[in-house]
């Protein structure tokens, strides 16, 4: 069977699984927004400062929040439909657009954190697992149970003490030079300097993960008849151990790789109200503090597909690399 | 009792079935067809279970462990006297401004921008995390395992259903759902405990649900089935027991991962706004971190040490259960 086949029936099988969680997501979220406190209408009204019995009412017609719940959510449903998550009469635009907005802050946020969380976990695993038993793999073992044991938002505030305040090497916040003009290299190396630290705080706690991962699985690896293969081929221990041992041990760690989108979604709400990040999160926290429930429903909803495609993608990574899987039984 | 049980044999034996709820007292159930005394005596012998002492003592000479069940005793400690040794609201004025950790000795940590004093409020801070800690994981645990022995335990449509609710749940990112949770539902220690717990009993109920698949088709729960013992009887003291080493881990981690994440929330300013807690003192002197980093670098220093704890103990309580991998560790 050809390995397009079974990725094709791999996606198949992930999409059918996908719909009536989505499904069950979507109406969930909507009880939950029934379930908040006050509406958009009251909301609104208390930011005008003044508000009739007559304007409100008004305000809830306008917003169609005088229906019955059912129709509310038939409404809902055929909003989704459309694509529209609703309406911030907050942020007087489409929530859809609002969410469009913060989208590409948080995806490069968590590209950049995965990205380190990878390379140095991998790195301190692989040492870890390279003197397994010895003095380096003590003390490692115990820094990475110790980045797995910080809040992400404190190590960025101790980060910002000490790059920001102390040394002055990074900025303590925002994503970009204000009212900068760099182009070309120089833009991308400002909007780096920006997202080291945040990044950094937001990395940590999967640096953690990553590294014991990595060292279990390149233990279990490394007794292996192959690798004994390749070392009484003569190849030298590094080439054992980056060709042979890392290569598959890097299995399982794809797999958590995907599962980590959804916590660091949920990372990237705190790290980015510490380091005033432009995303989802500081929206998510904008919304909170505004009570603007459709707002929040929206970035719900949204990280949770996010989470699904993200699974999907890992899905279709694994029937490409394994073709055990997606086989017909 | 026992002559309604026999009548009820007598009568019917379909009612024999509803007779085995009344078995929890003699613990055997009383069939005619065994004729075999000897038969009946083997089957029932009390086997002896050890109480995990082996465990108790792999667990106890761990030294990590050790130190981490050390160090959470003494926050224990701290959560429990912090009424008797500092009496009076945490959140109440007590002294200067800005006074340094070691400038005072009234203050040993010294005070925040309103005069606070902060050693106070990291030993009331101890009650609420611990307070969260412990509740949240308690009731994630109780729903956790009762959806996921349920989903295991019988299959079919059960499952089906079950493993839909929990995908959801699991699919919703934790902290997101959290936030939504606590905005809605006015942030109390209480409701910040039950928000928590809806966040996390999803993976308990993944893992009880693997662990009652795999224990479901082992000879001796075949075995307590084919003697008629019912269903609750089998899940609670059959399989349950079985499959507790795992959950046992996931509760301490629980405990770690429930009190970082009140801790974000009250760091937000999304926690009960009455009592104080770590995360919120992080949150009042993080304006002040350029002048005063102590105020944020002392809670969180409360924080690490006890999640990390925890953790600790959760490694050692992993070693001590699976000793397949501890050879490997060491």
């Amino acid at each position: 069977m050809s390995a397009l086949l079974r990725i094709l029936r791999t996606l198949r099988r992930t999409l059918l699984q996908a719909v009536p969680t989505i499904l069950g997501i979507i109406i969930l979220n909507f009880f939950l927004l029934q379930l908040a406190p006050g509406d958009a209408a009251d909301v609104m009204a208390g930011e005008a400062g003044s508000a009739t019995v007559e304007s409100m009412q008004a305000l809830r017609e306008r917003f169609g929040l005088d229906n019955p719940v059912l129709v509310q959510l038939a409404n809902y449903l055929g909003n989704l439909a459309q694509l529209s998550l609703g309406f911030s009469p907050r942020y007087g635009m489409p929530v859809t657009e609002l969410i469009g907005q913060r989208l590409p802050g948080t995806l490069t946020l968590m590209a950049m954190a995965l990205a380190i969380a990878i390379l140095i976990g991998l790195t301190l695993g692989s040492l870890m697992a390279a003197f397994s038993g010895r003095l380096p793999d003590r003390l490692l073992s115990i820094f990475a149970l110790l980045f797995y044991s910080v809040p992400g938002f404190w190590i960025g505030l101790m980060l910002i003490v000490l790059f920001s305040v102390t040394l002055g090497w990074l900025p303590s916040g925002g994503a970009g030079t204000i009212g900068s003009s760099y182009t070309g290299f120089a833009a991308v190396i400002d909007k780096a300097r920006y997202m080291v630290l945040p990044a950094t705080s937001l990395a940590l706690f999967y640096v953690a993960i990553y590294a014991r991962l990595t060292r279990a699985a390149m233990l279990e690896v490394k007794n292996q008849d192959f690798v004994r293969t390749a070392y009484a081929k003569g190849l030298s221990p590094v080439v054992v151990t980056v060709k042979h041992v890392l290569r598959n041990a890097l299995i399982p760690i794809t797999t958590m790789a995907g599962m980590h989108v959804g916590g660091m979604l949920g990372g990237a709400v705190v790290v980015e109200t510490v380091y005033s990040w432009p995303g989802l999160g500081r929206l998510a926290f904008e919304a909170v503090m505004g009570r603007d429930y459709t707002v929040l429903l929206g970035i719900l909803l949204l990280s949770s597909i996010l989470v699904i495609l993200a699974n999907a993608l890992v899905d279709i990574a694994q029937a490409w690399l394994d073709p055990r899987i997606g086989e017909q039984k | 009792m026992t002559t309604e049980t026999a009548v009820s044999h007598v009568v019917s034996s379909a009612q024999s079935r509803t007779a085995a709820t009344q078995l929890d007292k003699s613990e055997t159930p009383q069939w005619h067809n065994i004729k075999a005394p000897d038969a009946r005596t083997t089957r029932t012998a009390t086997v002896s279970v050890p109480a995990g002492r082996r465990e108790l003592a792999a667990f106890l000479r761990n030294p990590n462990a050790l130190f981490g069940l050390v160090f959470l005793s003494l926050m224990a400690l701290v959560a429990l006297i912090a009424p008797i040794v500092f009496p009076g609201d945490p959140l109440g004025m007590v002294g200067k401004p800005f006074l340094w950790p070691g400038q005072d000795a009234a203050f040993p940590l010294g005070t925040d921008s309103m005069g606070r004093n902060v050693l106070a409020g990291l030993f009331h801070g101890a009650r609420i995390s611990l307070f969260v800690g412990l509740t949240a994981t308690a009731l994630g645990l109780g729903v956790g395992i009762t959806v996921g022995s349920l989903a295991g335990y019988f299959g079919g449509w059960v499952d089906d259903v079950l493993v839909r609710i929990i995908e959801i749940f699991q699919t919703l990112p934790n902290f997101v759902l959290l936030v939504v949770l606590v905005a809605i539902a006015q942030p109390s220690a209480t409701t910040v405990s039950v928000a928590i717990a809806i966040v996390s009993w999803p993976m308990v109920a993944r893992l009880t649900r693997a662990e009652f698949r795999a224990i479901r088709e082992k000879d001796y729960v075949v075995a307590a089935r084919s003697l008629g013992f019912r269903h609750p009887r089998i899940i609670l003291k059959e399989i349950l027991p079985n499959a507790l080493p795992p959950l046992i881990v996931t509760a301490s981690v629980m405990v770690a991962t429930a009190i970082l994440m009140e801790s974000a929330l009250s760091f937000m300013g999304l926690g009960d706004p009455n009592v104080v807690s770590w995360g919120s003192m992080i949150g009042n002197g993080r304006e002040l971190i350029r002048t005063a980093w102590y105020l944020t670098f002392l809670p969180g220093l409360a924080i690490v040490f006890t999640v990390l704890a925890l953790n600790l103990i959760g490694d050692g309580l992993n070693d001590a259960l699976n000793p397949r991998f501890s050879e490997e560790r060491s």
